[in-house]
């Protein structure tokens, strides 16, 4: 039994885009896979419904066993508190300090505070943020502010972590530092992690399996690819 | 307790979040405490016309006499019937002798020609008060056909006119209340939904982390509640001294002294209760609505 199956998935919007159209795929546990493609390739869908932001229209999406398509709206917290989710606006409490912002996950589902308090500085640890614990987010770099939305997704220690477009917003250096960390999450801990991106060189530079989407389609597959081999799209 | 630990942080949560929001939540407490003002005045209005056509209402009576030489017995029989019809409340008999003292002590004139007659020319009487202002009428009808009586009044037309009256009155002054207070309940809730509005990334962030729908909804709901009740704090205030003071003010002078004023204990406490809980309650419900649309139930 795979970790992740998608089988035979569809995804068509309201407005009649077909986002998705059959896609089957399989990631086995501990893999670090890259999503490529270019906009509007359903890159994003993908991932959404890998967190149930959306629901496939056709065929099956399961994480684990789970059938994610099949969760009702009042249950979707149950999957994603198993998850980890980075996003390339990060999506941090702008009133939170660094501390609190990684402890509000754990504080979400009514973790003991004592319980918080050494998971919240392991992971900040693990992201190398420990000295900022204090800081808001706008006292922060990019990259920090990125650290710290890794810090909450990892702190809750998720089987699998979804990144959109997590380096999207920053330079190459910053880019190549959150990607070690991602890169020591993925070793250290054993995360899944599935990594929607356009950075062309991260992708070369981490000889990680692609997966290239295109219109909808599945594209490629590759075990340790590149970007090279999608060029011609 | 997980469930304990929830609630606890909520209302933790609601109080930080009234003090970080500080302009909008400044926007909703001002706008709870002016319309619940307004309420309260409605409210004090209408609860003294109320109060004042009810005590005029009382003081409308039917008078009934009568017929001359009628002995003892038949007086109580009277006064048996006139008990037998439902709509009465009280009677009161006032006999002839009565009468007469009553009228020579008001006035010497009247005591000089009173002396001067040998018989005492008045009748026997009784003074009728019924349940509703509104049997006046046809209570007096009945009464009109009991024996050995010889009239019964009620102030026939000027009573019609003053219980119609009255009657517009009351029924205009209810419908102000009602309309005021589902504006004030809108405009409570819109303005809360406003500042939760601004916060809906926030809301964002907390699904996508697993909270569940409850614990994002909790301290929203004890948000729009503490709007509400610091809301209602100063309309409270007003209330309760406005009203106190407006009573020993006007309750004593001459151009007032047909209208009588409820007394401010316990009513203005009465209000206070009423205005707190249309802030709080209209509080919780504006911003438990507001975040259900960004929940996706």
């Amino acid at each position: 039994m795979k970790f992740i199956q998608i089988k035979n998935c569809y995804k068509v919007y309201k407005n009649g885009v077909t986002a998705i159209a059959d896609l089957s795929l399989e990631i086995n546990k501990g893999e670090f896979v890259f999503v490529i493609g270019a906009s509007g390739s359903g890159k994003s869908t993908l991932i959404k419904m890998l967190y149930r932001e959306e629901k496939p229209t056709k065929g099956n999406v399961e994480i684990g066993g789970i059938n994610v398509g099949k969760i009702r709206n009042r249950t979707v917290y149950k999957l994603r508190r198993k998850l980890g989710i980075v996003f390339q606006d990060f999506k941090l409490l702008p009133k939170l300090t660094v501390y609190e912002n990684v402890a509000f996950a754990l504080e979400c589902i009514g973790m003991k505070s004592s319980e918080i308090r050494p998971k919240v500085l392991k992971a900040l640890e693990h992201v190398g943020l420990k000295e900022k614990v204090r800081s808001f987010p706008n006292e922060l770099s990019g990259g920090e502010q990125q650290r710290v939305c890794i810090a909450r997704a990892i702190v809750n220690d998720p089987k699998l972590l979804i990144c959109d477009e997590p380096t999207g917003n920053l330079d190459p250096k910053t880019s190549q530092e959150i990607m070690n960390v991602l890169d020591t999450i993925n070793k250290d801990l054993g995360t899944t992690i599935i990594m929607a991106t356009h950075d062309k060189d991260i992708v070369n530079r981490m000889k990680k399996r692609v997966i290239v989407l295109d219109s909808g389609v599945l594209y490629e597959d590759h075990e340790k690819g590149s970007f090279k081999i999608s060029e011609t799209i | 307790m997980k469930p304990f630990r929830i609630i606890y942080r909520s209302i933790r949560d609601s109080f930080k979040s009234v003090f970080r929001n500080f302009s909008l939540s400044m926007a909703s407490i001002i706008c709870t405490t002016i319309t619940l003002i307004l309420v309260a005045l409605a409210i004090i209005v209408t609860v003294n016309v109320n109060h004042v056509t009810k005590t005029m209402e009382e003081e409308l009576t039917i008078v009934v006499y009568a017929n001359k030489d009628t002995t003892d017995e038949q007086i109580n029989e009277i006064e048996e019937k006139i008990n037998k019809i439902s709509e009465v409340k009280d009677v009161e008999y006032k006999s002839k002798e009565e009468w007469r003292l009553e009228m020579k002590n008001n006035s010497d004139t009247l005591k000089v020609t009173l002396d001067y007659l040998e018989n005492n020319p008045l009748f026997d009487s009784f003074i009728v008060t019924v349940n509703n202002v509104e049997d006046l009428a046809p209570t007096a009808r009945l009464i009109r056909d009991i024996d050995n009586v010889e009239s019964a009044n009620y102030g026939e037309g000027m009573v019609e006119d003053i219980i119609s009256v009255f009657n517009v009155i009351k029924t205009a002054t209810i419908v102000i209340v009602i309309a005021l207070v589902l504006v004030t309940a809108f405009l409570i809730s819109n303005t809360i939904k406003l500042t939760i509005f601004s916060r809906r990334s926030e809301i964002e962030i907390m699904r996508l982390v697993g909270s569940s729908n409850i614990s994002i909804k909790l301290p929203f709901v004890f948000e729009g509640f503490l709007l509400g009740l610091v809301g209602s704090l100063i309309p409270v205030i007003v209330t309760i001294y406005g009203y106190i003071i407006a009573y020993e003010k006007l309750n004593g002078s001459a151009s007032f002294s047909i209208i009588e004023l409820v007394e401010p204990m316990p009513f203005v406490l009465y209000t206070s209760l009423v205005l707190i809980l249309i802030g709080s309650i209209v509080g919780m419900i504006g911003s438990a609505r507001a975040v259900r649309k960004y929940l996706k139930i």
